[in-house]
């Protein structure tokens, strides 16, 4: 049995900054994340981040990544990388295996009064005949091989979904080497930011929005797709469909938060369609229908890693709060300035509709979580 | 095809190699780098065949979530192949169903995650 004031479960942009605000108030903090190196999805993310100075705008993820853990680190954060977390127990008891990817697996329990979710989000799925077959990978998966094992997963790619992350992982493939033959949108315009779809549409890639991908080719693998245009009712319209030629088909359609934990804990759940689907109820502290469990980034909401971080610094303040190393006075002016920097990640035409519905969690979470 | 030059990340840094066996077949691997990224740096896209329609699957989430990728390494089945490091001298196979049972393997279901990702009933 191992103990400590807080245990953080995930290693992305939230968790490392839950655990720095966290340990900088005096708590002993164990950080936990069923990878080998600690980032999340930072260690992918190759292109510069834009926003304010303060939001690390031309910073690339990857740096971010390898700063925030140098951060934890000396701020007496303890890291278990290569931990799984599968079972949240009453009284404050966390069961884990670590070892399952290097040496013997073996299960360890950990007791921690406090504890924060920022297990992040998982890559939706778009189902069609032959989704199965190897090639058809999710976009993440594809950024993971080329930016991070520096593998192509493909020459001639078809991507499906023109989110940022659809269009993000489009260039950063052609970067690798790879073409991108099309990218396919079901609705009537693209998904993501301008300045994305920009830098592909320039290369010349054709992005087709009210289009989806009716099927893959392939025995063993792919060898091509058929795509469709579709209309208002999302029904192919006949004599448009054709096919492409590609080794290689990304789905980017968006992405759910990975709250499995959260609900193994006891959270009570809500839906938010713009922020990705189920999520555990919160408050504006990132304090959930539990005493002592917090969440942190997309978890609680898929927004960005920006977001994530901010989100991150509010929960471990609170958490801090609540085994009163700060008090509440403190506490709420801490708390107040990561607010004030969340606000402004979440404006524009991307970001209000993320605000909007953030505080409908906010406004429904103040009365079902209690405080300290 | 690895990625050796890249106009973002720069030339690809010197790593040491292991070599592994993928059924029967010798592949050299970098040395910290997953079981999946040594075998699609090798051309090897299918890493299982499914128990009931022997339908083939490879890599899907490449983040340990989905269980798609999952093979037999040093005769244990149900590896997530896309977050396990390669090491030298390591056997991998290519798995069928759940894998052999005296192996630990469990035909009747895989006992690795069986998650939301998992792309359809037939495991």
């Amino acid at each position: 049995m191992t103990e400590f004031d807080v245990a953080v479960i995930g290693a992305g942009p939230a968790g490392l900054a839950a655990s720095i605000e966290a340990a900088r108030r005096g708590c002993r903090v164990l950080l936990m994340d069923s990878n080998l190196r600690p980032g999340g999805q930072l260690v992918k993310q190759i292109h510069k981040f834009f926003g304010s100075k303060e939001h690390r705008a031309g910073t690339r993820g990857i740096d971010i990544a390898v700063g925030l853990h140098r951060e934890a680190l000396e701020a007496g954060v303890v890291f278990w990388p290569d931990t799984s977390v599968y079972g949240v127990f009453p009284g404050g008891a966390l069961g884990a295996v670590r070892g399952m990817l290097g040496g013997e697996p073996r299960g360890v329990v950990v007791r921690a009064s406090t504890l924060i979710l920022a297990t992040g989000a998982s890559e939706n799925a778009v189902n069609f005949p032959g989704w199965t077959l190897p090639g058809v990978m999710g976009a993440g998966a594809a950024q993971t091989m080329i930016n991070v094992e520096r593998v192509l997963p493909g020459r001639k790619v078809l991507m499906v979904g023109s989110g940022n992350v659809g269009l993000i992982v489009s260039y950063q493939l052609m970067q690798a080497g790879a073409d991108v033959e099309a990218v396919v949108e079901a609705l009537p315009r693209v998904g993501g930011y301008g300045v994305h779809a920009a830098k592909i549409s320039r290369a010349g890639v054709p992005i087709l929005t009210s289009h989806t991908v009716l099927r893959a080719f392939g025995e063993t693998e792919i060898t091509g797709a058929e795509i469709a245009r579709i209309d208002e009712s999302w029904t192919p319209v006949p004599g448009t469909s054709r096919r492409v030629d590609a080794d290689l088909i990304c789905i980017a359609a968006g992405l759910r938060p990975y709250a499995r934990l959260a609900m193994l804990a006891g959270c009570r759940m809500t839906y938010s369609s713009a922020l990705g689907g189920w999520l555990p109820l919160h408050d504006r502290a990132m304090r959930t229908s539990v005493p002592g469990v917090y969440v942190a980034g997309d978890v609680g909401g898929v927004e960005e890693a920006s977001t994530a971080l901010e989100e991150g610094r509010i929960a471990g303040i609170s958490a801090s709060e609540r085994l009163g190393m700060i008090g509440a006075a403190d506490a709420a002016r801490d708390r107040e300035e990561a607010e004030a920097r969340l606000s402004s990640l979440r404006m524009g035409p991307f970001g209000r509709p993320r605000y909007d519905a953030k505080e409908a969690i906010y406004e429904e979470g103040a009365n079902a979580c209690p405080r300290p | 095809m690895r990625i050796v030059h890249h106009p973002v990340l720069g030339e690809q840094p010197a790593a040491r190699t292991v070599e592994v066996t993928v059924d029967g077949r010798k592949v050299v691997a970098r040395e910290g780098e997953t079981i999946a990224a040594a075998l699609m740096a090798a051309g090897i896209k299918v890493h299982r065949y499914t128990r009931r329609k022997g339908a083939p699957r490879g890599l899907f989430c490449a983040i340990g979530q989905c269980t798609d990728c999952v093979m037999i390494v040093n005769g244990m089945p149900n590896v997530r192949t896309c977050v396990t490091p390669v090491a030298d001298g390591m056997t991998v196979e290519t798995q069928r169903g759940g894998g052999p049972a005296q192996a630990g393997g469990n035909t009747r279901r895989r006992s690795a995650g069986s998650g939301d990702r998992v792309r359809d009933g037939d495991d």
